[in-house]
């Protein structure tokens, strides 16, 4: 877990240095590297990591815009993620997708660039372990500014009634956006709409990574049991903008050096020494940590980008004859690419 | 003419402070106007489309609502019905799926449904298009989608004077309007405008009609028949075939629904060669709908037709690739080109 939390801070901290070049003095989203928006979830990490530790490679994610912490703590492949939210050939999308358009199959990861969104999905492939009874369990993770909307609503109704193997996770960090939690909704302790649906809820109120994975533990369990969905809130921190660039004129400065002073990882690295771990092996995993990260993006700046004419392929598995007018040398753009 | 002629004026303004001005206006002389959407009271809208609103009219009428598309876009409908007139912003046009029930059947559909004893007097704004590199759900114009579902007014300004002037209309229209602004076109900081959607904006309120295709450049051999960022373009691709002496027409259609195809056909009949452009898709799309209308009404005028439009293909994130499905200015060039061969 802790390694999993240093990693995904360590690496928003890398992106958020190769995002910003080229886009300074006047800050301009389409200059530089990585290109486009870039949602970052420091402040986020314990709600990942202590909820994947318990999941397998055929268990099921689907995150948010802001995937880059789930989709470490679930085994995503870091090399390949990275030449994708650089936009290179070798990318996990093979730079169609973007840093809020990340696939991995391989350990069954989706996210998806708009709201709630990945709720519908994670209900898809609960029922599919379950029509084929297989134990594999899905988790769909989103922000509490998701919890509006009919999608996530919607898709607590039906796992609950099809009593699917599905964990709900929510990550409060208390802002949709310029929006406060207490502008959208009346109901505090959002783990309480699984009153609503006839399904546990249970909310981590600290984002203490030990708490949110003993909670997992609990929901992942019972679904992987056959007993049905858990809705689960963690209280997590947003320590930047909702967007890189984001002048969060709207927040209190109050709040963000609060969110900021809060540190679950510093908090776990605490837990750790007091458990007898020393600082030589906390700092051991750091380095792993940092290592690991810092190959991934020098192996991504060093990929391709890719063709013009990639971007005619991938609109369908099964192209029906006449629909691609320009067709690719797929063969020869790889070629170039690794010369 | 229905539309006052601008005085001269000297005040430039950014295609976003010319439609906030406008709503700004209108919603001092109306008391029932209202703009509701995610973001738009204390950050000002994403892209700038209510920037200083909140200050001037506080919560109650610039209203943030939760990530609630399908409730809000509903709740406006509603609130028309009764007699308001709401302004409710989608943030992306992208999003449009998440509430498009009631969008299509609700919006557009309840006056029809009604044999025309409801109306439905709201504004749906909403932010479109590409060319900074943010992927398939945030960079569609989706021009055609609206615009081929009956019963919404659909608009596209491509410059703060045509802006503010369609703003005013949409505000007033009885009817449903969509209007659909550009990004790249708003003057926003972090995403820099090409030059031209910058323009003199007169103080007093105006109206320009929907339905009134504008010639933004005048011209003879080729007619060019294009909407929101893409005028720009065409006009910058105009500006280097004029080098090589190729006169280049630059229609800017402002209006999908109603669309002008009156002064396209004019064009037309005096140039014979048509251009049509288009940052959505290919197929189906406004670039299929400007020529078949051209081959009806027109087709012993036409001696070529070129489209210029996205490939059927969802928009891709790295560069080189957006570079190549969104036209850019030497595209349009080679286009007009190719009619002349």
């Amino acid at each position: 877990m802790f390694e999993d939390m240093v990693t995904a801070r360590y690496y928003e901290e890398r992106l958020q240095e190769e995002y910003l070049e080229g886009k300074q003095p006047a800050f301009d989203i389409s200059a530089g590297p990585i290109p486009g928006e870039l949602h970052l979830a420091a402040g986020h990490e314990a709600a990942a990591a202590g909820v994947c530790r318990h999941l397998r490679d055929d268990d099921t994610v689907t995150a948010p815009h802001r995937p880059h912490h789930v989709a470490i703590a679930k085994g995503v492949d870091l090399k390949r993620m990275t030449a994708e939210i650089f936009g290179r050939q070798t990318g996990l999308s093979g730079g169609k997708g973007g840093h809020m358009h990340l696939f991995d199959p391989d350990v069954n990861f989706a996210c998806s660039g708009i709201i709630a969104e990945g709720c519908p999905p994670a209900v898809g492939a609960g029922l599919a372990a379950k029509k084929r009874n297989e134990d594999s369990v899905a988790v769909a993770v989103l922000g509490e500014g998701a919890i509006s909307q009919g999608a996530f609503l919607e898709s607590l109704n039906l796992a609950a009634v099809q009593e699917l193997p599905v964990v709900f996770v929510i990550e409060d960090n208390d802002w949709a956006i310029s929006m406060p939690k207490d502008r959208i909704t009346d109901v505090e302790d959002g783990s309480r709409r699984a009153d609503g649906f006839g399904m546990p809820g249970v909310r981590v109120d600290y984002d203490d990574a030990t708490a949110v994975y003993d909670a997992a533990k609990d929901a992942i369990g019972r679904a992987r049991a056959d007993n049905g969905p858990t809705l689960m809130e963690v209280q997590v921190h947003r320590r930047m903008g909702h967007f890189m660039g984001d002048p969060q004129s709207y927040r209190p400065d109050a709040d963000t050096e609060a969110a900021q002073e809060r540190d679950s990882i510093e908090r776990l690295a605490d837990d750790l020494r007091a458990a007898g771990v020393s600082d030589d092996d906390i700092e051991a995993i750091r380095e792993r940590a940092h290592d690991r990260v810092d190959e991934a993006i020098e192996w991504a700046k060093d990929q391709p980008e890719p063709e013009p004419a990639d971007a005619h392929e991938d609109v369908f598995v099964n192209p029906p004859s006449g629909v691609t007018t320009d067709e690719p040398n797929h063969e020869l753009a790889e070629s170039e690419g690794d010369d | 003419m229905a539309q006052q002629e601008p005085q001269a004026v000297e005040r430039e303004l950014t295609m976003s402070r010319a439609m906030v001005e406008a709503i700004a206006h209108e919603m001092r002389e109306d008391d029932e106007v209202f703009y509701m959407g995610e973001d738009v009271a204390d950050y000002g809208g994403i892209f700038d489309s209510t920037e200083g609103l909140r200050e001037e009219f506080g919560y109650d009428r610039v209203m943030d609502v939760p990530i609630s598309e399908t409730a809000y876009l509903g709740a406006a409908v509603g609130a028309a019905q009764a007699g308001m007139r709401p302004i409710a912003e989608l943030m992306f046009v992208d999003f449009f799926g998440v509430a498009m029930d009631q969008i299509y059947n609700q919006m557009a559909k309840n006056t029809y449904m009604s044999g025309g004893s409801v109306s439905v007097p709201m504004v749906l704004t909403t932010a479109v298009g590409g060319t900074y590199n943010d992927a398939a759900q945030h960079s569609q114009t989706l021009y055609g989608t609206f615009a081929h579902l009956p019963g919404m007014k659909v608009v596209v300004p491509s410059t703060a004077y045509d802006a503010k002037g369609l703003m005013h209309n949409a505000i007033r229209d009885d009817d449903p309007v969509v209007y659909m602004f550009h990004k790249r076109l708003m003057g926003i900081g972090w995403m820099p405008a090409p030059d031209g959607p910058k323009t003199p904006v007169p103080d007093e309120p105006y109206t320009v009609p929907f339905g009134s295709a504008d010639v933004k450049r005048e011209g003879t051999d080729v007619t060019v028949v294009t909407l929101g960022l893409h005028v720009h373009r065409a006009l910058e691709a105009a500006e280097t075939l004029a080098e090589d002496g190729i006169d280049v027409e630059v229609i800017d259609l402002r209006t999908l629904v109603p669309l002008d195809t009156e002064t396209v056909l004019e064009s037309i009949g005096e140039t014979g060669r048509l251009v049509v452009v288009d940052e959505d898709y290919r197929s189906f799309g406004v670039t299929g709908e400007i020529v078949a209308s051209a081959a009806e009404e027109r087709l012993a005028d036409l001696e070529a037709v070129e489209r210029v439009a996205v490939p059927d293909v969802p928009l891709p994130y790295a560069r080189p690739m957006e570079d190549e499905v969104i036209p850019d200015a030497e595209d349009i060039e080679a286009a007009v080109r190719r009619t002349r061969e």
